[in-house]
């Protein structure tokens, strides 16, 4: 697969389009230039790690937005085995914004739920750009309920630009849908694990996010507005996005420094598009490790710390009374 | 005005208008923003902000909720002692510590959120109400915390939780933090369910966003107040997102009884009624005399 490249990838764009015409040459010549050829892709990742050390909190967004990032559906080909997807709400429709079913990790048998985005234009359309409406809320709830009946760890892959803010679904209870999700999720008796791959978009993805782990991929953004959103609520125009971004702490490195998160997972060089394979495996160790500790505590430790961790989010200053 | 006005400078017009001195001294008489009635203050204040001609709820203070609400007697504010903090640095026109502070001045608040325990018509009740007039009743850490801190004096005085919401949502100024408080807020609500003590979530105009699609919804009782806003995405938003217009009430209370999203409308002047009457049936107490 040919890698799109964002906008302040450019200068490796040139080099790798330059590579790439060598190839072509190098196909009919007589002369062998696979040195040269080398030594531009050496240059070319070089290059690449020195624009990735210092990113913007805005150029990371473009990221966790790129059109090539793995999807919950590229992890649950990559990361699992035996996945069986179950659908619907059993009360309105099923939701392609929301995926979940059954499968296993490692042999182990979990429930997988997660944002899922479209690649091409019918899919984007067919998976509402991953922007789930309150029936996708409710089939993952539904899914989170039998995963504790039956003793399964939850695993939850967020990607999500926000809960979609439509007639129909305001018609149907977004808010209620969320709410009972954060409500719901605290008490679940088994293991959570929760995973933000790409966009962490507000309510719409703290409603499947709340867990005895939060992580969160190198190049993943998690926030309560987005920065377009923000910037035009706070500057009247969306182009100030780059400076909202950097005002509100979007980012994996932002968000564990505030101890929001609880592990920032390494990306391939260039980001995860770059490299699914790598990914995968980053990821699958991650999470391995994670279930294999949890699964050694009584419910009632992890519920305990949970809530615990629940109630220390916020910061303020207190009085003495 | 005709010919004078002719002769004037569009310069000097422009500052005669702005000026221009009100007719009426302020506080005095009140326009309904409804139905364009001319009202005594003091009789609008004395309904509740409730409008006699046309029953438009205009925003009212916390704190004015809290005494309608609340029994004279007894009361014992919760989690003042919280204060705000600057979490991010977050800079955009204004400070946000100088965005704070013009706040309080403007409201006599130090945050959004305004709890107290006391009784409502004799039973014991822990009560939260939000100022909207302090930076749109968003719910940042302190918001959620004294949320959480009401919540558990109503566990610890075995007494039913009420919340008054009147917030746009999550404040955007302490980012992710002010997200992670639907979490917490809502994680909270799950003690007072395992305790069998109701909470009665009270929806005012307007309640939106982070604030809606979190605890608002998860009362045992939710009552809307009448033509209140209440919605998880602004209209806006929504007319931009989908480029229709949107239906007629579209997202106000009587709009959310008709699609079955709360239990009931209540008209302010009777809501410290039906709350205690709600309790009381709820807690299996006597009937409210």
């Amino acid at each position: 697969m040919k890698p799109t490249f964002l906008d302040f990838e450019q200068p490796i764009a040139e080099l790798e389009n330059k590579i790439e015409e060598l190839r072509f040459v190098q196909d009919d010549s007589v002369l062998d230039i696979s040195e040269e050829i080398s030594r531009l892709q050496k240059k070319s990742q070089e290059l690449t790690r020195a624009v990735y050390a210092k990113l913007s909190p805005w150029q990371i967004s473009q990221v966790a937005r790129h059109p090539q990032r793995p999807y919950t559906l590229d992890y649950l080909a990559g990361l699992f085995t035996d996945f069986h997807e179950l659908h619907g709400d059993r009360a309105f429709a099923d939701d392609p914004a929301i995926v979940g079913g059954l499968a296993r990790l490692n042999g182990q048998a979990v429930m997988v739920i997660g944002h899922q985005k479209g690649r091409d234009t019918k899919e984007k359309i067919y998976r509402n750009f991953g922007m789930p409406r309150p029936e996708g809320y409710r089939k993952a709830l539904r899914l989170m309920k039998l995963a504790e009946r039956f003793g399964l760890p939850i695993l939850t892959f967020v990607d999500t630009p926000g809960a979609y803010p439509g007639i129909g679904a305001e018609e149907r209870g977004q808010s209620e849908a969320i709410g009972r999700n954060l409500f719901e999720m605290p008490k679940l008796k088994v293991p959570v694990i929760c995973t933000v791959i790409g966009e962490g978009g507000s309510g719409g993805a703290l409603a499947i996010a709340v867990g005895d782990y939060v992580n969160m991929l190198q190049y993943s953004t998690y926030s309560v507005i987005s920065p377009e959103g923000c910037a035009s609520i706070l500057w009247k125009t969306a182009e100030r996005a780059n400076e909202a971004a950097e005002a509100l702490g979007i980012t994996a490195s932002r968000l564990k420094t505030l101890g929001l998160v609880d592990k920032v997972v390494d990306e391939p060089l260039g980001g995860a598009h770059r490299d699914h394979g790598q990914m995968m495996n980053n990821l699958k160790r991650v999470l391995q490790e994670q279930l294999k500790e949890l699964r050694g505590k009584p419910i009632e430790t992890l519920l305990d710390a949970r809530f615990k961790r629940l109630m220390s989010y916020g910061r303020f200053k207190e009085d003495a009374a | 005005m005709s010919w004078l006005n002719k002769l004037l400078p569009p310069k000097i017009k422009r500052d005669r208008r702005a000026s221009k001195p009100s007719a009426v001294p302020e506080g005095l008489w009140s326009k309904c923003s409804a139905c364009e009635a001319v009202l005594y203050y003091t009789d609008l204040e004395s309904n509740l902000q409730v409008c006699p001609k046309c029953n438009h709820h205009h925003p009212i203070s916390a704190r004015a909720r809290l005494d309608m609400l609340l029994d004279a007697e007894g009361r014992r504010e919760i989690g003042a002692e919280v204060k705000p903090v600057d979490i991010l640095k977050f800079k955009d026109g204004k400070r946000y510590p100088d965005r704070l502070a013009a706040a309080a001045a403007s409201t006599g608040e130090d945050d959004a959120l305004v709890v107290m325990q006391g009784s409502i018509h004799n039973i014991p009740a822990v009560v939260a109400a939000f100022e909207f007039k302090f930076i749109g009743g968003s719910m940042g850490s302190v918001v959620g915390e004294r949320f959480v801190r009401g919540v558990q004096a109503a566990l610890e005085a075995r007494a039913p939780f009420i919340c008054v919401a009147a917030s746009g949502g999550a404040r955007m100024q302490e980012g992710l933090n002010s997200l992670m408080q639907m979490a917490k807020t809502s994680a909270a609500l799950t003690w007072l369910a395992d305790a069998k003590l109701p909470f009665i979530s009270v929806l005012t105009d307007p309640t939106m966003g982070g604030v809606s699609a979190s605890f608002a919804f998860l009362g045992d009782v939710v009552i809307g107040e009448p033509g209140a806003l209440i919605g998880f995405a602004g209209p806006r938003v929504i007319e931009q997102t989908v480029r229709q217009t949107l239906p007629e009430g579209f997202q106000r209370a009587e709009f959310l009884l008709e699609k079955g999203a709360i239990d009931m409308i209540v008209d302010r002047r009777e809501l410290k009624e039906e709350v205690a009457t709600l309790l009381a049936l709820l807690m299996q107490e006597p009937a409210v005399a």
